[in-house]
């Protein structure tokens, strides 16, 4: 794809800022639940990447129903930075290796289940509801 | 005489006391700046992969599924090779900026179940599962990958 160098300055300034808010805030958020309910099951990367799903839903209902383009400056700076990094597959896959390693089959399994389940369904219902709120109708 | 030892010992007492506090301060602030810092480069890659590769109308989303897939390599690899039997050796600091910063802020949940969920409302269900169990696969094989090369690595030449 062609795309000019001040094109590719300030997309990736966007993406840029948005992570700057959004790494820290996922460090925050997951150090302080993983300190209030132990550590012997990874609830702070599943907060984190459930309450990131949330956001998602709501901010895609707000693009579909006011048009926002996904190259646009505010979808990469939302979306593609402080979504993109807020929420985490890396430390999800790393915590699922670690629980099967100690021999945790069931929470490994749990943990599989609870992230996909729970963060589909936050999309989805946080899409929903969004929708309603915005446009005053299902979608 | 003893009076101004008293005080000397107790303002030397706040000095520690500030030096502590101060220190703690520091670590922190070093730390949520590793970790951001990493974050924005893993962002930015993650942003690089999506405009590298072309999107195929009517496919499966590869953007995400490559930064993924990818970033739990990386995650799976680093932390067996730095960790408590790994062959390098790294400071908390360090593993927080390549574990925690770029991995994490490269790879990304939200973006990968909105593609699943955008397949699922628009009806596709056969794209939904196949997206979503292919990712699933690709995070937990790549992340084990990455485990058993850092575990190769690490006993390389070791009796």
């Amino acid at each position: 794809m062609t795309m000019s160098m001040a094109e590719l300055l300030t997309g990736g300034a966007m993406v840029g800022l948005g992570a700057v808010f959004g790494t820290p805030a996922r460090f925050f958020v997951s150090g302080l639940i993983a300190r209030r309910f132990g550590e012997t099951f990874p609830w702070g990367t599943l907060v984190v990447n459930v309450s990131g799903c949330v956001i998602m839903g709501a901010v895609a209902a707000f693009a579909v129903i006011h048009g926002l383009p996904p190259r646009s400056h505010a979808w990469l700076l939302v979306v593609t930075g402080f979504l993109g990094s807020y929420t985490t597959v890396s430390s999800f896959a790393l915590q699922t290796r670690a629980l099967v390693g100690d021999g945790e089959y069931r929470p490994a399994l749990g943990y599989i289940l609870f992230s996909l389940l729970l963060c589909l369904t936050a999309v989805g219902a946080s899409f929903g509801a969004s929708t309603l709120a915005l446009a005053g109708a299902w979608p | 005489m003893a009076l101004t030892a008293e005080k000397q010992a107790a303002t030397e007492g706040r000095d520690a006391a500030w030096r502590r506090r101060r220190r703690v301060i520091i670590d922190g602030v070093s730390l949520y700046g590793a970790v951001t810092l990493g974050g924005v480069i893993g962002s930015l890659l993650r942003w690089l992969v999506a405009l590298l590769l072309p999107i195929v109308s009517g496919g499966l989303p590869w953007a995400t599924f490559t930064a993924n897939a990818s970033g739990c390599f990386v995650i799976g690899f680093y932390a067996a090779l730095t960790g408590p039997d790994g062959r390098l050796f790294v400071g908390p600091r360090m593993r927080q900026f390549v574990m925690t910063g770029i991995c994490g802020g490269y790879t990304t949940f939200s973006g990968f179940s909105l593609e699943t969920f955008g397949f699922l409302s628009g009806g596709d269900l056969h794209s939904a599962a196949l997206y979503l169990i292919l990712s699933l696969m690709s995070w937990l094989v790549a992340v084990w990958l990455g485990h058993i090369a850092a575990s190769r690595l690490n006993n390389w030449g070791r009796i």
